[in-house]
């Protein structure tokens, strides 16, 4: 008797031929291809079999090749590792050893950037070339993201299609969602947005690495994007920019570092017309939730076991969630499990709990420590960034003789902003009612802008 | 601006930031009895670093720690000229 083959999982392509349109495409400034295009066409010159049941890095230096690979690659490949823009070559070895890669996609007219003995080379390119289709078994790819961790070696997360879709519907869906964001698609807030467009009925328009933030705009809104997505620190950047360009969309989402009322705020009053959302995800924890109320922090009820498996709480001050959404573990020997014997992962997010709202106030170990009495950046900067005048802050630890460390504070101005001193005298008064007086910023300075990691969110190092 | 004047003008303004009452500046008023607390003192150690470029606190110092307004005074003085 003939044993029935269990039903094949799902990969991107499928997904990505859900909705039925064939005119979405994904695009940068100069670059675009249409989902429809694959797998009758490829971006791996090699041809796209040879790399089935392979453990791949993809190297390649622009998104769009990588988006490329990625659509054709899920399902194929034993493993996929996206690598971020920026890493050198000893980061890459490390890498790939710990991921045991034996293939690297890299771009068609240069060499790979690292070359490892035995890995095969693929090279990628665009435009696609039409492609023989050959039947391949299909496998349920691993996908391994690396943290944003702004010290030492990147950890490797390991996830797969089913865990980064988790957030949304990958049922095939008519409303036209045209997406956009300023994140990068290698790393995890970028990967969900490329997603949500191949799951979706629209397209995907990206940034082109040192676009004007004008150009982007205009770009974005000649699209029709409706959907668009960035840090707290892209849309301060943005509001900065003085983008005067007619540009409506109709949903504009933050997150990857804390939104306070500030920017929020500040969206809202540039896009009356749009929904200003901002949501909680993490590399290792997933897409946690979405707020949709137009306020800092999330609601306490929150907390507990939601629908869809998602469950939340807070231990010793800090978020863990437990979800379907999570990755499930680090790749490599000797590392820390992700998740605790509950199965939650501790994110490492402080909150602290108001009345019936919850407020991130920074990250654990991030903590400012003034004379033993704690401090976390966040909430001072969330002070200053409600004052008239102030475009955004970074507020981070001084060492200090007497009280081991202080709190300073480097702001910077709106082009219209009052004088330096009245904003001062405003940030200091702000800050004296409203919290206790060790967190007050000993020292103001006022800054042209401030430093950004690849990530995009407020280089807090240093 | 003498090193005097400089940390007097300073002393003021982080005890009108930190809603202080402090007493008159004499040489002889003990540090502790100035009105001024540790935080005080931590920030108007940061901001007389900023403003005359060193920090006496963080050198191990050969004749102790002031303890008056006078020695505090003189405590930078000697770190200047140093």
């Amino acid at each position: 008797m003939k044993m029935r083959s269990p039903p094949e999982p799902a990969c991107l392509i499928d997904l990505s031929r859900r909705s039925g349109r064939i005119d979405r495409d994904i695009a940068t400034a100069e670059l675009s291809f249409r989902f429809a295009e694959f797998p009758a066409a490829t971006s791996l010159t090699g041809g796209r079999e040879r790399l089935a049941g392979r453990s791949v890095l993809l190297a390649v230096s622009d998104q769009l090749r990588t988006a490329a690979a990625l659509i054709e690659l899920d399902g194929l490949a034993r493993r996929l590792v996206l690598c971020p823009p920026g890493l050198d070559a000893k980061v890459l070895h490390e890498i790939a050893a710990i991921a045991e890669v034996d293939a690297v996609v890299h771009e068609a007219d240069t060499p790979p950037p690292i070359a490892i003995e035995s890995a095969l080379s693929a090279p990628c390119q665009l435009p696609l070339q039409p492609a023989t289709q050959a039947s391949t078994a299909r496998t349920v790819t691993e996908w391994v993201l690396l943290t944003s961790g702004t010290t030492g070696s990147p950890k490797l997360v390991s996830h797969n299609l089913a865990t980064l879709t988790g957030a949304f519907s990958t049922a095939g869906s008519d409303d036209v969602q045209n997406w956009a964001t300023f994140y990068d698609i290698r790393r995890y807030g970028g990967l969900q947005i490329l997603l949500r467009a191949i799951a979706g009925a629209g397209s995907l328009t990206l940034t082109n690495a040192d676009e004007p933030l004008e150009d982007f705009f205009v770009r974005a809104a000649a699209r029709g994007v409706t959907h668009i997505s960035g840090t707290p620190s892209h849309w301060r950047l943005f509001l900065m920019s003085g983008t005067a360009h007619r540009f409506s969309p109709k949903y504009v989402r933050l997150s990857g570092e804390i939104a306070d009322a500030s920017i929020i705020d500040g969206l809202k009053e540039f896009f009356p017309g749009a929904r200003v959302a901002h949501a909680y995800a993490s590399t290792e924890a997933g897409v946690g939730f979405e707020v949709g109320d137009g306020e800092p922090g999330f609601p306490a009820s929150f907390l507990g076991e939601r629908p869809g498996g998602v469950a939340m709480k807070i231990v010793d001050g800090s978020l863990r969630i437990r979800s379907p959404r999570t990755a499930s573990v680090y790749v490599g020997r000797d590392m820390p499990s992700l998740r605790d014997e509950d199965g939650f992962i501790d994110t490492g997010d402080m909150i602290e709990q108001q009345g019936d709202r919850c407020y991130f106030v920074g990250r654990r170990g991030g903590v400012i420590n003034v004379g033993g009495a704690k401090v976390h950046p966040e909430e001072v900067e969330a002070v200053i960034n409600r004052q008239t005048g102030v475009r955004m802050s970074l507020v981070k630890a001084r060492r200090n003789p007497i009280a081991g460390a202080l709190v300073v504070a480097d702001v910077v101005l709106e082009d219209d902003a009052p004088a330096e001193e009245t904003v001062r005298n405003a940030i200091l008064g702000a800050c004296r009612s409203e919290l206790a007086p060790y967190k007050l910023p000993a020292i103001i300075r006022f800054v042209r802008e401030l430093a950004m990691t690849a990530a995009g969110k407020l280089a807090r190092n240093g | 601006m003498s090193i005097r004047l400089t940390i007097v003008s300073q002393v003021e303004r982080v005890a009108r930031e930190q809603k202080k009452t402090i007493a008159p500046l004499a040489d002889n008023l003990p540090l502790l009895e100035s009105g001024l607390d540790s935080l005080c003192f931590a920030i108007l150690v940061a901001r007389l670093e900023d403003e005359i470029g060193v920090d006496p606190f963080t050198v191990a110092p050969e004749t102790g720690l002031p303890t008056t307004f006078g020695e505090f005074v003189k405590f930078y003085e000697n770190a200047i000229a140093a």
